[in-house]
């Protein structure tokens, strides 16, 4: 990859946030309303019951995205404002920025993401070039129907299952939260032991499911790669086993599933907001979920486009990261 | 024919997953005949009963008779993952050839946007799309929702395969013979990328089907209509795992596990077929 | 002379769908010190399946159904597969087709040697290894710069040299090319076989060549056993074999040779060779031999002995 890809690269991650961005300023506009001034004058309309600011966030808004105002420069203050990751207050907690909010949510997200993504992509990548591998134990062959019937199954749907068996029926993890009520958050033992009590069950019905589909995406990458010339060519080098394959087989099929890496972390997403919502654990999915509920424009609209970034940038920096694993594509001189 | 049986032998994910699907059918058929489908409303029977005979999948929290709900959801889920699918499979399959066949700044332009919407989370965008439109969500319109991304992927795949095709010998041969671009396309790649083309319909309505589903659990979904993602909504919506009223959730969730299991094998199947390769190491 | 490798009545057998296939079938020569015999046939006629099954790396489907097979007078089907696996690369190293994809994409040329000497217990320090790598490439005719490219970095006829490196960095006493020069251009297949001479005049090992070329065969061995069929039907001396050849087949080999003193038509052989799952019956060779009779098609001709290193199957030799 020399210098003009990675510029090429970088170009696409802004193509990607500008079109985000874009889709959120003129979606709501196409259905003909504005769905986020009806509901701030509904919200202002009930006046003092909810906050007394709401009426000057009303004016604001108005002043800034009203129907007098042309939609171009409508348009260019949005993308200002959500350059600099200013997502405007949140209608229905309304002295709270959205962004503060994504702020304290996010955490959690990634800690519970970052964590299932990387231990089911490494079992699943172990497991499957082992279930690919003439002389691993024979008892393996019997992982390969429950992992192809877990990789079928949704994330929550899984969830909902665990959820009954090891939280409802024998009452050993908790059924909901990232952390026990009245547990103030802080650095202690305690309190981390808690929030990783809590996180079990959703990691867990995200790396079940999740496992299954590396494991067998990399099966098949093993089988392709195990007749290639270069392993025959090693076998005669005399290599041992393991070497042929560690540095033979597995390294050179393991490349196919890291460009299938950046493609499946959307689909992960999407499956883990689901999981949140069922557990009910505080992280991005649930925010979303709330506001959905309370149906809050400003905040729908800053969760998805904080995730959409985020993962442009996770996508962004596997492809930049590929050259390294894959000397055929190397950053040249030039 | 004998041939055909020998075949399904061999070839087992295919016929589990078609008796999967067969079972599903069978279900909605034989529960139209025994049960009231008009029971599948709110406060149409006591609420919150567990299954008796009476009421064999029980009643939830609104009154609906559970079993009705499920005979009647059943066909509105895969409604709406048959009508994205086949749309979103449609359009990926022109998109595709108009890419993978003519090549140059067409090619360029779909295989583009088909890159980066797919590095993009689905659901998020369907999500936007849907509380952007006002008003609650019909089936059909919620299918529509679906299909708008559900032909990223198919036009992905679809074109590298047509990729590889183009470069064979008889397609070659067929274009030196002065065939035009259209009938080479129809007559010379369509037929060989048939069964190909079914294992990304199975797997795009599989897809379809559990993003419909993701939006409904998140209360995105057509309020009124009893669709399994729906059941899945009110289940979360009043707790009903906390309050221990297990028969709420158990019926949909067996139901949505049979039709994720029973797409699943039928495209390993098909792949299989698509792709003889394979049956060696299968 | 004396003999290094020796092969007695070698079979290989495919498990298929519609019945099991005989590629290589009673194979039975022997390979003198300093000797570079050539193992030349059509494809499919078993020949590379057979230096596979030398090295004891025939993968199911396929199966060694019985014979032996002699390094130095040790049996090699006696031993374990650690005791094989020492062997490959330092007792019979194999140079794989030159079809371009032979060495590991993703490690340096340095490195697909390193691992070689390694596995075999050999693990020089840091300069040593520099000093035996960069020697070996040189005796392939590579700048020892090579060492840190990858394969995607070398041209073609380069990469098959690093080949060779890699075969011969153990000295082993038989090597077997096969089909060396599939894939590479004539100018370069010249520079490769020229190295493999060069190689083997070092080392002072044995070579086996399989092949199909029998331009290159000619110029190359001493000795040539032609395969039809998963058979050995002739093995002689070359010059024996393109003066006086014994079976017809190996006969049609040579009229097919274009020569460039001879004018006049050139001449291929009639039919197409046989299906290996759906042989005929007596000679595999007679539906396509002038000289057949009704004995070829009911009885299949034994291999008889014509002298030291020399055989042949046919009724009529």
């Amino acid at each position: 990859m020399r210098l003009i890809d990675i510029t090429k690269r970088c170009g696409v991650f802004v193509v990607i946030i500008w079109l985000a961005a874009s889709l959120n300023f003129f979606l709501p506009k196409l259905s003909g309303q504005d769905p986020v001034r009806s509901k701030l004058l509904q919200q202002a309309a009930l006046g003092g019951y909810v906050q007394s600011g709401i009426d000057d966030m009303v004016k604001v808004y108005e002043a800034r995205f009203g129907l007098d105002r042309p939609l171009w420069q409508q348009y260019f203050s949005y993308i200002g404002d959500v350059v600099q990751l200013d997502f405007n207050y949140s209608i229905a907690n309304y002295p709270r920025k959205v962004s503060d909010m994504i702020a304290e949510a996010v955490p959690w997200t990634v800690a519970l993401l970052g964590m299932t993504t990387l231990l089911s992509f490494v079992i699943g990548t172990v497991l499957g070039a082992l279930l690919a591998w003439p002389r691993a134990p024979r008892w393996m062959a019997w992982l390969m129907p429950p992992l192809w019937a877990l990789h079928a199954i949704p994330f929550f749907l899984l969830g909902l299952i665990l959820m009954y068996v090891f939280a409802f029926q024998v009452p050993w993890l908790p059924i909901f939260g990232g952390y026990s009520m009245g547990a103030t958050p802080a650095m202690t033992l305690g309190f981390v032991a808690d929030v990783a009590r809590h996180a079990v069950l959703p990691a867990l019905s995200i790396i079940l499911v999740a496992t299954g589909g590396w494991a067998l995406g990399m099966r098949g990458m093993m089988v392709t790669t195990m007749g290639e010339d270069y392993v025959t060519f090693a076998e005669s080098k005399g290599l041992s086993s393991f070497t042929i394959f560690s540095r033979y087989c597995l390294r050179n099929a393991i490349l196919p599933q890291i460009t299938a890496f950046a493609l499946a972390l959307g689909q992960i997403l999407s499956g883990a907001v689901l999981v949140e919502v069922i557990f009910g654990y505080p992280g991005i999915g649930t925010l979303l979920f709330q506001a959905i509920r309370e149906n809050d424009h400003f905040l729908i609209q800053g969760v998805v486009f904080t995730v959409i970034v985020a993962l442009g940038l996770a996508t962004l920096i596997l492809d930049l990261v590929y050259p390294l694993l894959d000397p055929r594509i190397s950053y040249q001189r030039t | 024919m004998q041939g055909f049986v020998r075949y399904l032998r061999r070839n087992t994910s295919l016929v589990v997953g078609s008796a999967l699907l067969l079972f599903l059918l069978l279900f909605v058929v034989i529960g139209h005949f025994i049960v009231d489908v008009e029971d599948a409303r709110a406060l149409s029977v006591r609420p919150l009963q567990p299954p008796s005979w009476r009421y064999p999948f029980g009643t939830d929290r609104q009154g609906r008779d559970l079993l009705a709900v499920m005979v009647a959801g059943t066909p509105l889920t895969l409604r709406i993952g048959f009508i994205a699918g086949i749309l979103g499979v449609a359009i990926g399959t022109v998109l595709a050839f108009v890419a993978a066949y003519y090549r140059g700044w067409a090619d360029t332009i779909i295989r583009g946007i088909a890159d980066i919407g797919l590095t993009v989370p689905g659901l998020l965008v369907l999500i936007i799309i849907a509380v952007s439109i006002r008003g609650g969500l019909t089936v059909n319109q919620m299918a529509i929702v679906v299909a708008s991304l559900a032909w990223l992927n198919p036009t992905r795949t679809i074109r590298a395969q047509v990729l590889s095709l183009r470069e064979r010998g008889y397609v070659e041969i067929a274009r030196m013979s002065g065939m035009s671009g259209p009938a080479i396309i129809f007559f010379e790649l369509m037929p060989n990328l048939l069964p190909y083309l079914a294992a990304t319909l199975v797997n795009a309505i599989s897809s379809a089907i559990l993003a419909s589903i993701g939006l409904e659990v998140l209360g995105l979904g057509p309020i009124d209509a009893p669709t399994l993602g729906m059941t899945l909504y009110w289940v979360n919506f009043n707790a009903a795992m906390i309050n221990g009223w297990w028969w709420w959730w158990t019926a949909p969730t067996v139901i949505i596990l049979i039709v994720f299991l029973g797409l699943f094998f039928v495209t390993v199947g098909l792949d299989e077929i698509a792709n003889p390769r394979l049956r060696k190491s299968a | 002379m004396s003999e290094v490798l020796r092969v007695q009545g070698l079979r290989v057998a495919f498990d298929h769908p519609l019945g099991l296939v005989q590629a290589v079938d009673d194979v039975s020569f022997s390979l003198q010190a300093n000797e570079r015999l050539g193992l030349a046939g059509e494809s499919g006629s078993g020949k590379s399946t057979m230096a596979l099954a030398i090295l004891r790396m025939i993968k199911p489907p396929g199966r060694i159904q019985g014979g032996q097979v002699y390094l130095d007078g040790v049996e090699l089907s006696a031993l374990d597969e650690e005791g094989i696996r020492a062997l490959r690369l330092a007792g019979i190293a194999l140079v794989p087709q030159g079809s371009m994809n032979s060495l590991n994409p993703v490690m340096r040329i340095r490195a697909q040697i390193a691992d070689a000497l390694a596995d075999h217990g050999v693990t020089p320090s840091r300069s040593d290894l520099d000093d035996r790598i960069a020697e070996l490439l040189r005796t392939v005719g590579l700048r020892p710069e090579v060492a840190n490219l990858y394969p995607h970095e070398l041209s073609g006829g380069m990469k098959q040299r690093a080949c060779i490196a890699i075969a011969i960095c153990l000295r082993p006493k038989v090597i077997i090319a096969d089909e060396p020069t599939s894939a590479l251009d004539v100018v370069v297949q010249r520079q490769v076989m020229e190295t493999l001479a060069r190689v083997q005049r070092v080392l002072g090992c044995a070579i086996i060549l399989v092949g199909h070329d029998m331009g290159l065969m000619a110029q190359f061995v001493d000795r040539l056993g032609v395969m039809y069929a998963g058979r050995l039907v002739e093995v002689a001396p070359i010059g024996e074999i393109i003066t006086r050849a014994r079976h017809p087949y190996t006969q049609a080999l040579i009229s097919s040779l274009p020569s460039l003193d001879v004018r006049g038509t050139m001449q291929g052989i009639p039919g197409l060779a046989p299906l290996l799952r759906d042989l005929p019956a007596g000679c595999a060779f007679h539906p396509r031999c002038g000289r057949a009779e009704d004995r070829c098609r009911a009885e299949k001709p034994a291999v008889r002995d014509f002298g030291p290193g020399q055989q042949a199957a046919c009724h009529f030799a």
